[in-house]
Order: C-alpha cells, then structure tokens, then sequence
C-alpha cells in the first residue's frame, strides 16, 4: 500500500491540439519511456492513456527486480513516476481510449474517445492484458469475486479462502501477496511443476497459508451475489472437485491490445507486432514498444528499453523526413 | 460537481429510495484507479446534474453495504433507478464509458 499523490505536473496536462509531431498509444513503461525521450529531443508528442499509468507494471503491488531499487518499488507507484517524468518535460497526454488507427498520406490518423489526432510518427505501446479462462461465472462473477488484480482487490479478502489460477511469476507472486490478508490460498495450475522463477516457488512452497491443487484446471466458477465455489478438474484423473472459495484470481497469460490496428502493421499469428531491433514496424514512421511487439522477455525493464529506442527512431525518422522538431 | 460522500446506514435513504437515478462510486484512499476515475465521476455528476444524483462510498470504512453488494473490487460503480441496481462497472472506465451507461440509465 502507498499513499498517492499527485504532482501539479502530472495533473496539468490535456492535448492542446490536434496535431503533433508524434503520438504514442499507451502508456505503460514503454509508453512514458518513449514519451520523455521524445519530449526531452523536443519531439511535439502526445500520450494517449485510458487508464491508469502504469500498464502491467500498475497491477502489480512490488517490483523487486527493477534495477535502481534494492528495496523494490510499488507497481502504481511507479507508473505515476514514471508519467510525472515525462509530463515534466513537455509531454502532453490524454485520457482517451483508441478505436482505430488510418492513414491520410504519411499522416497517421489516430481515432480516439476525446477525439482525433494526426502525426507522422507512431508508436504503439499498448501492451497486453490479463487472459480470461473462458469458463461458466467467470464474466458474471468478474468484480464479485473473480479478480485479475491482486493488489486492486486483495483488501476485500480479509481472513477468506481464496484460489489463485496460473503457474507462473505473477500466480506465485501475486498468491504470496494474498497471504498478507487471506486465510488461505490454493494455487490451481494445470501442471505439476511451476513455471514461476525459483526464488519465488520456494517462497510460495514455504508459506504455510498457500496450498497447491496440481494438475488442475478450473471448469466453472459458482456465486450467486459473489464467488462462493470453484470447480476443478484434475487433468490426470479425471476427477472433479468443487471447492469452497470466496476469490478466484487468474494469472493464466496475457493477450496483445492489438485488434484495433487491424491490418494496419504486420502481426504474428498471436497477434504480437513485428519489428525489428530498431523497433520499426512493417509502416514506415510507425514503431512499436514494450509488450506488445513479438520478443523474448517481457518486463518493465525491456519495455523501457524500447520506448526509448523507438522515440530516438522516431525523431531521426521525423528528421529524414524534413518535418521541423 | 463533488459528490457526496454517504455511509452504509444511509444507503436506503440516499440510494435506494431516491426519486432521481443514482450513481454510486465505492472507493477507498489506498486505491490507484479510484483516484483515477474521481475526477471523471466528478465532470459526469456536474454534467447530469439534477437529472442524476451522484454519491460515494469510501469501503475502509463502509464495508457492509459493499458486501452485500457482492462487491469484491474497486473502484465500482453502481446504477440505480427506482430502488434496483439496473448496471455496474468494475474497474477504471474513460468518460465516454460512463457517459454512455449514464445515458442509458436515464432512458430505461
């Protein structure tokens, strides 16, 4: 938990016109990396966020692995640091969300909620977001019980039983989180090994308020008004079981936020985007940054990398293509 | 436009048997996205004014009604009309979200 409070320069901020010189969507990592080199080449950049700044980073209450903290920092806490940074140096940014992206000449016209705006340079930050289950009471029951934030939501869960879904860092980190307000947790993974990072299994195999369902998947979440049960299904026996829970958190995978480009820049079958090291997509004057592009590691330290990256790229392409910056 | 901040007890007076539709914002201080979607809720409450009435609820210290609710998450935004919770929305929500459940609330 953190206390948050807002600078002056974070607050002070809206789009001042439409047209710049270049727009980042999402703002994430990568966005606001990408966002305060641009503003401090002096790039005319806008930021268009439609939530809370952060990205994936946001939804996770610790982060121990990136450098500069030894003791670590908030997730949220960092995000609103990251975008006071880049507000400092002349970012604008906007609360809007993005419906389509066209094309007008070497203009991309970005469509949004609060509007829309044109540049000649882009970069797409979009990120990922949580995958569903797909299961019976998981949407209905999403709010009530069914959660992909631990740190949003762990508060409503004092002294319960809850399940956590998924095998990997964020199972396992955000379980061992719970067990500061649980009772207990179960983790339900479809296998019998994690695929979390060592230091965190043995954290999570030490603490006596996490418990292991293996070989187990979820077929259905049950509540009525909340999550009152959770039925599972061992995958080797076939058996079923429904067990009594009042959360269920899932951490079973990210998806890409990239159906509203539609064929707009070259996608890999999962619907990552293609680039290359210099972060350039198959568009000329559109790169892309962070989670969202097809790569390796996917961390708030890589997605930095590349915000700043694609910004530098941007501003050089803007200069080839004799536009003032 | 602020709303105004009730407690559990007054939830039937203020929600429930009120003669406008009602939005209710449950929130508390510690959480990230509540701050952020404040400042909407407070644009859409001058907005809608006297057409709907705006209220919050702070769950640290009303947790009762939340509860009942089924309401493990927030920020959430209730809408009411005619005693009857007709929407909710879990999680930050850009204006143009809102706006559109606010509009559809008074047409039903």
């Amino acid at each position: 938990m953190f206390e948050l409070t807002l600078t002056q320069e974070a607050v002070a901020e809206a789009p001042k016109g439409d047209r710049y010189d270049l727009i980042i969507i999402g703002g994430g990592p990568a966005g606001f990396t990408a966002g305060l080199y641009a503003a401090r080449a002096r790039v005319g950049t806008l930021l268009i966020e439609r939530g809370v700044p952060g990205g994936q980073a946001a939804v996770t209450n610790h982060i121990e692995n990136f450098p500069g903290f030894p003791d670590g920092v908030g997730g949220p806490e960092l995000g609103e640091r990251m975008k006071e940074q880049a507000v400092r140096f002349g970012l604008e940014v906007a609360a809007a969300d993005v419906s389509q992206v066209g094309l007008e000449g070497d203009l991309k016209v970005v469509h949004t909620s609060q509007g829309v705006f044109r540049a000649p340079a882009l970069i797409i930050a979009t990120g990922t977001q949580s995958a569903a289950l797909g299961v019976p009471g998981e949407r209905e029951l999403t709010g009530r019980g069914v959660s992909y934030c631990a740190t949003c939501d762990a508060a409503f869960f004092r002294d319960k039983t809850v399940a956590v879904v998924g095998g990997g860092d964020s199972a396992i980190d955000e379980a061992l989180f719970l067990t500061r307000f649980v009772k207990e947790a179960v983790v339900i993974h479809r296998r019998d090994a994690l695929r979390a990072t060592r230091i965190l299994q043995d954290r999570a195999m030490a603490n006596p308020k996490i418990r292991f369902a293996w070989n187990s998947v979820v077929e259905a979440i049950g509540g009525h008004e909340a999550v009152e049960t959770v039925t599972v299904r061992n995958v080797k026996t076939g058996e079923r079981e429904t067990l009594p829970v009042d959360g269920v958190f899932i951490y079973v995978g990210l998806r890409p936020n990239t159906a509203f480009l539609g064929d707009l820049v070259k996608l890999d079958d999962r619907g990552y985007i293609v680039t290359n090291e210099e972060m350039e997509t198959s568009l000329p004057g559109v790169f892309a940054a962070g989670d969202v592009r097809v790569k390796g590691l996917r961390q708030v330290v890589t997605a930095c990398g590349d915000g700043a990256i694609a910004a530098v790229n941007a501003d050089k392409y803007l200069q080839e293509h004799h536009y003032s910056t | 436009m602020k709303p105004a901040e009730i407690t559990d007890a007054a939830f039937e007076t203020e929600v429930v048997k009120s003669d406008l539709p009602v939005l209710v914002d449950f929130w508390a201080p510690w959480c990230g996205p509540c701050k952020a979607v404040a400042p909407v809720v407070e644009e859409l409450a001058g907005e809608f004014q006297d057409k709907i009435k705006f209220v919050k609820i702070n769950t640290d210290e009303n947790s009762a009604q939340a509860n009942k609710l089924g309401i493990r998450g927030i920020p959430t935004l209730l809408f009411y009309k005619g005693g009857r919770e007709l929407d909710r929305v879990v999680g930050y929500a850009p204006k143009s979200e809102l706006k559109k459940r606010l509009d559809s609330l008074l047409s039903r």
